[in-house]
């Protein structure tokens, strides 16, 4: 009787040896806090911009081409004179930049979760939002570049801030926590929708009229009745407001508190979304 | 341990899930118990992923129970989370980062202290030969790499229990052999490791009990052997000097042995036979030489797996190993 096994090719012992050792783990460490298992997901994203640094482009070149477009093609029409405008239009574009990025974060999800890279996430023991917010961290990060660059070439063209730069500081950060709360729209969009490019899509839809039909470009008063009254409930208005009232020094109290409670709604409806599609998500 | 029953890895009663019309698990018992190897076998789409999926606390059953390490994977989802790993079907590592920087994030994710992080990859890349490509961006490694720097990633805290989704799909025979000794190392360290394959010689190699699963069931359950002993005693294979004897030797067979089932085999000049009993095959190979039929190659060999599948399905099983299949 013959009988052949498979052969099998002989492991070298040293292999084996190290990979023995490599199991034998002596000390389990305590399971992360959120906010360090957060870090950590924030910790990727900035490794990200070392290895693909195409992705800074958005952060770099949009606000610069938005701030140059809109000041030198509206400014004569809409002001009168461009230097007006910009002293109007400034605190809206940087506004305009930093929503326009908030959407990178769905998309970011999104590419994550079709390669795969979520599953693993979801599997470990730790906090569970952390991924997301780690994420929302690391593109924190990026508004923050863009402000500065906003900001930064405002000033060289001549636009000075009536408020100091306390008001500018305290706007932006007024603006941060907007679009931390605004993000988790996008990332909701992130988990629902199929494929990155889908995400993209809806949230360009959703943006471009709440941007523009928003008091970025213009003030509202010189809309149709119909049109203004849209306007002045579009979140996108009441931040700027707010930020136009700390950026040039007389920001009423109710504003900022009004925009305040409008992040705070995004958060209160959206991140629960989001942690529901994150939770079934198949 | 005194009290409690016998320990269970996993257990699953009726699970279910279903997409759309589509139930890609229907009803799945299974009890898997602790140290050892256990395998799910079965061709594409039989339901062996979304069944890893929702023992790993990915996917919510439609219906049924399973329990991981004693607790539930539905109620008890954290709990089964620390003590379980999941090497996914496919990779899972962030392409755009390097071998390393991946270990180390999911090291500080275990909760390792920056330093700890760093020296448990090192260990890690070392111990799965992954050094060289340790600085290098994951999406340029090769699938063995990917697979090896997968399993890396799964065991930074050693597991109670793996899953590993098709640990060697795609492999050569070299990078499964890696894989296959990672496996056993596991198991000599207390890990109980439940596996899916579509490789028949892969089952048989490594787990000790195999469940065979089929659109969504489980159409048979033991070891190899038992799972071998279900079809008979063995299987005979001819080999002919010349094609054209193969109808005339069929004929012979089947009088000698009788009670037998012949198949012809792609080989036009090869003929094998499930045999219940095998008293009568010196016989039969006594009458093919009567009969001035040339065999240059016999043997005779327990049934494979692929020919459980076969007798259990009705079909072959899809994917085939390219190697040790006719030499039984
Ligand atoms: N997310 C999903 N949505 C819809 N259908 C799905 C989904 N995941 C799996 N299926 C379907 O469920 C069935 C079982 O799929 P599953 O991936 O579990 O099979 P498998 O045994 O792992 O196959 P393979 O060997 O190809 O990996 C298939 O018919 C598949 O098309
Ligand atoms: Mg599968």
């Amino acid at each position: 009787m013959i009988e052949t096994r498979q052969t099998t090719v002989p492991v070298p012992q040293d292999i084996q040896e190290d990979l023995q050792s490599a199991l034998f783990l002596s000390t389990r460490p305590p399971r992360p806090s959120p906010l360090a298992s957060s870090m950590v997901f924030g910790w990727r994203a900035l490794l990200k911009i070392k290895y693909v640094p195409e992705q800074m482009f958005d952060v770099t070149i949009f606000p610069v081409m938005f701030t140059l477009m809109f000041t030198y093609l509206f400014g004569g029409a809409l002001a009168g004179s461009t230097s007006d405008y910009l002293q109007f239009l400034l605190p809206g574009i940087l506004v305009q930049t930093v929503v326009f990025l908030t959407v990178y974060t769905g998309f970011g999800l999104n590419t994550d979760i079709t390669k795969g890279i979520f599953d693993r996430v979801r599997t470990l023991p730790i906090w569970r939002p952390s991924a997301l917010v780690g994420a929302l961290l690391g593109d924190a990060m990026r508004y923050t570049i863009a402000s500065i660059i906003v900001i930064g070439l405002g000033l060289l063209l001549g636009y000075r801030p009536p408020g100091g730069p306390a008001g500018v500081l305290l706007a932006v950060l007024l603006m941060l926590t907007f679009a931390f709360s605004m993000s988790w729209i996008w990332t909701m969009l992130g988990l629902i929708l199929r494929t990155p490019n889908s995400v993209m899509g809806v949230s360009m839809t959703i943006l471009f009229p709440l941007t523009f039909a928003s008091n970025i470009f213009v003030d509202p008063q010189t809309m149709p009745p119909w049109l203004a009254s849209f306007v002045d409930v579009n979140p996108i208005t009441i931040l700027v407001t707010a930020m136009r009232g700390l950026i040039n020094g007389n920001a009423a109290g109710s504003e900022i508190l009004l925009a305040l409670l409008v992040s705070g709604g995004f958060l209160a409806i959206f991140a629960p979304l989001t942690m529901h599609f994150y939770h079934h998500k198949k | 341990m005194p009290g409690s029953q016998t320990e269970l890895a996993v257990e699953t009663r009726a699970l279910v899930k279903v997409f759309g019309q589509n139930r890609a698990v229907d009803g799945v018992d299974l009890e898997m118990p602790c140290g050892t190897v256990y395998g799910l076998l079965g061709p594409n789409g039989a339901g062996k992923t979304t069944t890893i999926r929702m023992l790993s606390t990915l996917l919510q059953p439609d219906g049924g129970t399973a329990r991981v390490l004693g607790y539930d994977v539905v109620r008890q989802a954290d709990a089964v989370r620390s003590r379980m790993s999941l090497t996914g079907q496919f990779a899972s590592a962030d392409e755009d980062l390097t071998g390393q920087e991946n270990l180390v994030m999911l090291a500080r994710l275990w909760g390792f202290s920056r330093m700890q992080a760093r020296s448990r990859a090192e260990e890690l890349l070392h111990a799965f030969h992954l050094e060289d490509a340790a600085r290098r961006q994951v999406k340029n490694y090769s699938g063995g790499m990917r697979r090896r720097l997968d399993i890396a990633a799964s065991i930074i805290i050693t597991p109670e229990l793996l899953f590993l989704d098709e640990p060697t799909a795609g492999l050569d025979p070299r990078s499964r052999n890696q894989v296959w000794s990672i496996v056993r190392a596991l198991l000599a360290e207390g890990t109980t490791v439940l596996l899916t394959t579509q490789y028949l010689e892969e089952a048989d190699q490594l787990c000790e009990r195999i469940a065979v699963i089929d659109r969504g069931r489980v159409i048979a359950e033991g070891t190899g052997g038992e799972l071998k002993e279900s079809v008979g005693k063995g299987t005979l294979l001819v080999r002919l000097r010349r094609p054209e004897h193969r109808p005339r030797a069929q004929e012979i067979l089947q009088r000698v042995l009788s009670d037998v089932t012949l198949h012809q085999l792609l080989d036009p000049a090869a003929l094998s036979a499930r045999l219940n009993h095998t008293e009568r095959v010196a016989e039969a190979l006594a009458a093919l030489q009567q009969a001035g039929i040339a065999v240059t190659e016999f043997s005779l060999g327990r049934p494979s797996l692929d020919e459980v599948f076969l007798a259990l399905t009705g079909q072959p099983a899809e994917e085939k190993t390219t190697e040790g299949e006719i030499n039984h």
